[in-house]
């Protein structure tokens, strides 16, 4: 079985794991960080999405052989010191979630939305969200959660207070 | 998904070499179609060769052509400030293939590989007349893609880049597949000089195919009013749930439209 | 403190688990010693087993054990039930076949479940299913639900002549036929109401663990209701007495009616854990999702309706044909019965309706309850019914819909039901405010400048929930009550946990649950904790479903807070030295009338708890009161959504562009919980307009069996939505609560539809209305207008 050594949420791990051991099963079942999520099994839903080297990707749809050396980030890695990332902080007070199954996953990917193209506005928003289903919100308050958590990562106003 | 064997390739003549003795297998690029039919069990290769160590990646401008190395991924091709200065049309391509995420792990190489029917690449390969370089030699594309999921590479034949000349004009349009967002339709067209080039992808049955009767009407004028009139044979294009070849062969019209209004 | 009044927008509670990735959803658990489950499952839609071999499976590695259907049958578990009997016209039970955990003898839908194999990994046990050795008879397949009673259609079940389970009808047909003799104008439409996939984001799992010391099972699994799943397991399949049988629903990633229902997967599992003597696991794959979760939808409708001269409706009549799939699923036959042609008045005010209907078995997964069950169906038609015959007639939709409303009430309408109040008129005019509806024709214009169809749509829905009182619905053939319980306990400091039997998966009931306790007994809502979801902690409950954890679930819980408060008045008598009738109650202090003596809240719970000031022998020490709560009446929330669309002519892509939703369901908690449900049920119910189709084809095989083929919506197929509400409070519970979890999933279906076909001019545009769909609608109509010409 081969080895393979990352980083997970800022802590070196390493485990000799089947080839065919996709890094979302490393997460939940070597790792026990079951925040990520398995909602589909063609890649389509984005409940799995975490971040490998700073990039948002299906963590179904990759193998954990292939994050060797990788550094990879997971919902359960966003908190800093107890203090929510702002993204968080935004879908709780926008109400962007309801059963919480495909939250993760949206969290990952917004947060990579908005490391990528800063704030964004609302169609931009809903292209971007191309590769996360939600079945409760009908993505609604999930706009208004990302816009919002958009202007907390950009400087430009806390979470809480852009629900004012 | 069934068992395999992982091996990490550092170079692509590494890469051969594992091919050559390695029982079954298979190339493994981002993964991003390769992963998902090895889970529902429709693809069990024994051994995977990850390319990603092999230093593939890459986008650099030679002159009047773009050259893309297989290893290079959706989202770097649609950020490129060279892809987006030369081909804004391929930019945008690569900026529409899958989702965010698939963007960021799949590749050129993989895609034109794998030749899917509804792929986006094969389009614009075709219309920009690129050439695919290998280990062993280059292909033009068209000598390249042979059919559904079938390309000219040998067992032992992995991509190495992909050479696109500059076009003078091109636009590419995507009419997606509500539910998987591969290509019902996708339209790609291309102007060099006085050539015109229109490939079309997601109809064909056969893969990816040019439209010879656009690229005449437009080599005269290159103008949507150029295609009015112009229909293309349901025959030879594949119909599902949620486009039937009638439709296809509608849309295929409206699209191309679309995509010489777009070009740039 | 902060009290947190009702009516407030509150922030949820149970937010933070799921925002850091710490909700525990049943595949989060793994029990030690845990093995996993695989089901091989029927590639054929029908087909006798002439042989199911596994020997060789057996022997492969890391299987623990492989189970059949003879196994089920050497253990006497007995079969899957449909809870709610269905009489015929001719006065006859329906006609259901048996309905194993593991098939016998023959399977009648692709996924129906032939064996189980348990091992050590999953990749094992599906290694080994693959090593099984099944011989099937393939048979010819019924699939359609128009044809499946049609002369030669292969039979499903022996037991059901014709596929047809049963043959119901309501209302009176003498008078209906009458009225339409009588009428100046008949609208007819017909009406296929597509069959939809649930599709809640967390697959079905479940974990089965045998506690051999004391013979005692658990049960994790993915429900909406784990009190009614362990009362099914016990008295009807006999997998253990509910006293030894624990059923934990823990984190539920949404359900939407899907996971109300008793499957074969979560009960091989707990069955199988007692017979192997280790955990068992299952997860379904996306796919396995697909082919076994109850479906939802299915029918194919004539619908007619009679006006008079006036432009006043005077007749209704339809006749339904509702797929029930291969088996009937828990709570089937009620759906296009009791949940679906007692709607069939709308907001109006007909005198005379009849419906038909025939329930057909086919071989497809079982349809089951989805979001709405039934009342969407209903809604398609009567909205689809009065657009239509608005334009035909040359009406105003809008018009044609008041001159028709219920405006008074109570009103008994001529199918059971009693509406108790409502002002529709007001939802209506308030919608057409806030959607601009006056400026809607240069809006046409504009468009039509770019080459786009505009249309506008309306559906002014009224709907049933919190079905109740029980013993009427007993009458009506249900096999259990449909009351709600809670358990409020308070703590010696004055915290409070209150244990329901209402199950969240996604409502927020940890927060407007604590919303009504804070704000009843003065308490800040971090004090505040609700437990449900576990039979272990609860005590027994009806779950989540029917839009009824408000008007039923907060009810009882209200009714328990009645009784808290009483006892907490005798004790503040007594701490306070007062006479129990002198003590008033406000803003969680006991005051005593005329005095400035007060104490609060807590300071009583723990008198009661101490019990140092009262007398034992007169009252009993502690603070925990329970309620039972039976509602007197359906509520009926009801409202009006118009839709906005714009369908671009050359390619038949619809976009839509504004969507307006004003509900009226009575009082609300928390404003901002009931503003996301109204959007979640938008987008459900949009996804059936334009996007989703389960499609089997003629062998029985589902085409749309991933998220590849299956269109769910997605941010970029829907609009933001523009929500208001009217309020006529319920007054058949104390809280005024009509519920609000289906309303937008059964509003906004025919809105799309009205507006598109007022975009197209034409009255024959089917759901899902794809691009493809619409592009034909195009051409047929561009085609008729040549011939015209």
């Amino acid at each position: 079985m081969p080895t393979v050594t990352l980083t997970v949420n800022g802590r070196q791990v390493s485990a000799d794991v089947d080839a065919r051991t996709l890094l979302v099963q490393f997460l939940r079942e070597n790792l026990r960080l079951t925040g990520t999520h398995v909602g589909c099994d063609t890649s389509q839903c984005g409940a799995c999405v975490v971040h490998v080297d700073g990039k948002a990707v299906k963590s179904c749809t990759t193998f954990a052989v292939q994050c060797e050396g990788a550094d990879v980030v997971t919902i359960e890695g966003l908190a800093k010191d107890g203090k929510l990332h702002p993204m968080q902080e935004a879908f709780r007070e926008h109400h962007g979630l309801q059963c919480g199954f495909c939250t993760p996953g949206m969290i990952m990917s917004a947060v990579d939305i908005v490391n990528r193209k800063g704030a964004v506005d609302e169609a931009t928003i809903r292209e971007e969200l191309e590769g996360n289903i939600c079945r409760c919100t009908g993505y609604h308050n999930i706009v208004r959660a990302v816009e919002a958590g958009a202007l907390a990562m950009t400087g430009k106003a806390p979470a809480r207070q852009a629900a004012e | 998904m069934y068992p395999f064997k992982y091996h990490k390739a550092a170079t692509v003549r590494g890469a051969v070499a594992i091919l050559k003795k390695a029982e079954e297998p298979k190339l493994l690029a981002g993964g991003q179609t390769l992963i998902p039919t090895m889970k529902q069990r429709l693809a069990s290769p024994k051994a995977l060769v990850d390319l990603a160590g092999a230093g593939l990646s890459g986008i650099e401008q030679k002159g009047r052509t773009i050259v893309i190395g297989a290893m290079t991924t959706h989202a770097e091709v649609a950020n490129s400030a060279v892809v987006q200065a030369a081909i804004p049309a391929l930019a945008k391509l690569a900026g529409h293939i899958g989702d965010p995420q698939v963007r960021h792990r799949g590749t050129i190489g993989g895609s034109v590989a794998n030749n899917d029917p509804a792929a986006d690449y094969p389009a614009a390969l075709m219309a920009l007349g690129a050439t695919v370089h290998t280990n062993k030699r280059k292909l033009a594309a068209e000598e390249f893609f042979a059919g559904l999921f079938s390309t000219a590479l040998d067992e032992d034949e992995i991509v190495t880049k992909v050479a696109f000349p500059v076009p003078g004009k091109a636009g590419y349009v995507k009419f997606p597949n509500p539910a998987s967002r591969y290509a019902i339709v996708g339209v790609f067209v291309a102007k060099k000089g006085r050539s015109v080039r229109v490939a079309v992808t997601g109809a064909g049955s056969d893969g990816v195919f040019r439209h010879e009767a656009m690229e005449e009407a437009l080599g005269k004028r290159f103008n949507p009013k150029s295609l009015d009139g112009i229909a293309t044979p349901a025959g030879n294009l594949n119909g599902d749930i949620h486009a039937s070849a009638e439709y296809r062969a509608h849309l295929i019209g409206v699209i191309a439209k679309r995509a010489v209004a777009a070009a740039a | 403190m902060t009290v947190t009044a009702i009516g407030s927008a509150v922030r949820r509670k149970e937010d933070h688990r799921f925002i850091t990735g710490k909700g525990q959803y049943t595949d989060d658990i793994n029990r030690p010693g845990q093995t996993h489950a695989y089901f091989l499952r029927s590639p054929h839609a029908h087909a006798t087993l002439k042989k199911v071999d596994i020997a060789r499976a057996k022997t492969m590695p890391g299987v623990v054990a492989i189970y059949t259907g003879d196994d089920v049958a050497a253990d006497k578990v007995g079969g899957l039930i449909c809870g709610w009997m269905i009489h015929s016209k001719d006065g006859t039970p329906m006609r259901a076949g048996p309905h194993p955990i593991l098939a016998q003898g023959k399977v009648r839908y692709v996924g129906d479940h032939v064996a189980v194999v348990v091992a050590e990994t999953l990749a094992q046990a599906k290694d080994a299913a693959e090593a099984i050795d099944v011989d099937y008879g393939v048979l010819p397949a019924n699939v359609d639900t128009a044809g499946a009673q049609a002369k030669g259609a292969p039979e499903v079940h022996s037991e059901a002549p014709n596929n047809t389970v049963y043959d119901w009808h309501i209302g009176d047909k003498a008078a209906t036929e009458a009225a339409f003799k009588a009428a100046k104008h008949v609208t007819k439409l017909d009406i296929v109401n597509n069959r939809l996939v649930p599709n809640a984001m967390e697959p079905r799992a479940a974990v089965g663990e045998y506690d051999a010391g004391n013979d005692a099972l658990t049960l994790y699994t993915t429900s909406q209701n784990p009190h009614v799943a362990r009362l099914i397991m016990s008295a009807f399949l006999g997998i253990a007495p509910e006293h030894k049988l624990r059923v934990i629903a823990p984190d539920v990633g949404g359900g939407f009616g899907s996971k109300i229902f008793v499957y074969a997967e979560e009960t091989v599992c707990v069955w199988a854990a007692r017979k192997c003597g280790r955990p068992v696991k299952w997860t379904a794959d996306r796919t396995e999702e697909f082919l076994c979760v109850a479906h939802g939808r299915d029918h194919v409708t004539r619908a007619e309706l009679a006006t008079d001269a006036e432009g006043k409706i005077t007749g209704l009549r339809v006749k339904t044909i509702a797929n029930m799939g291969a088996y009937l699923s828990t709570f089937a036959s009620s759906v296009p019965t009791y949940l679906y042609a007692t709607l069939l008045s709308g907001q109006y005010a007909i005198p005379n309706i009849y419906a038909e209907v025939d329930a057909v078995y086919t071989n497809t997964s079982p349809v089951d309850a989805y979001r709405g069950a039934g009342r969407p169906e209903a809604t398609f038609v009567v909205e689809r019914l009065v657009e239509a015959a608005a334009r035909e007639i040359g009406m105003d939709p809008a018009a044609f819909r008041k001159r028709n409303f219920v405006s008074k009430f109570p009103h008994q309408t001529p199918v059971i039901m009693n509406y108790d109040a409502g002002d529709y008129k007001a939802s209506l005019v308030k919608a057409m405010d806030m959607a601009d509806v006056k400026g809607f024709g240069k809006r046409k214009r504009e468009a039509a400048k770019q080459g786009k169809l505009r249309g506008l749509g309306y559906s002014t829905y009224i709907e049933a929930c919190g079905i109740a009182p029980s013993q009427a619905v007993g009458s009506l053939g249900a096999g259990v009550g449909l009351w709600e319980s809670a358990e409020v306990r308070v703590n010696p400091v004055g915290t409070v946990e209150v244990l329901t039997g209402s199950h969240s998966h996604g409502q927020g009931h940890e927060t407007t649950f604590a919303q009504l306790v804070s704000s009843r007994l003065g308490i800040s809502i971090d004090n505040v904790s609700i437990v449900h979801g576990d039979t272990d902690k609860v005590q027994f409950g009806m779950g989540t479903y029917g839009s009824r954890s408000g008007a039923v679930g907060m009810s009882a819980i209200s009714k328990a807070l009645d009784k808290i408060e009483a006892k907490a008045k005798k004790v503040a008598a007594h701490v306070l030295e007062a006479a129990e009738a002198d003590i008033d109650f406000k803003d969680g202090q006991f005051t005593v009338k005329g005095t400035d003596k007060s104490v609060d809240f807590g300071t009583v719970a723990l008198n009661a708890y101490i019990a140092h000031k009262f007398n034992p022998q007169e009252l009993e020490p502690g603070l925990k009161e329970g309620s039972f709560y039976d509602p007197t009446n359906f509520t009926f929330p009801a409202g009006c959504h118009i839709c906005e669309i714009e369908v671009d002519q050359e390619t038949g892509v619809a976009s839509i562009v504004k969507w307006t939703a004003v509900d009226d369901f009575g009082n609300v908690i928390n404003p901002m919980i009931v503003e996301g449900q109204v959007h979640g049920g938008i987008a459900q119910g949009v996804g059936q307009a334009l996007l989703e189709s389960a499609i089997y084809n003629k062998d029985g095989q589902l085409v749309t069996a991933s998220f590849m083929d299956y269109a769910m919506p997605r941010a970029h197929d829907l609009p933001s939505f523009d929500v208001g509400m009217t309020v006529t409070p319920c007054p058949s519970n104390p809280l005024g609560i009509k519920g609000c979890g289906e309303a937008g999933a059964i509003a906004s279906p025919p809105a799309v539809i009205n507006a598109l076909t007022d975009a197209l001019g034409t009255e024959n545009v089917p759901m899902p209305a794809t691009p493809q769909v619409l592009w034909q609608v195009i051409q047929r109509q561009s085609k008729m207008a040549k011939a015209a010409e």
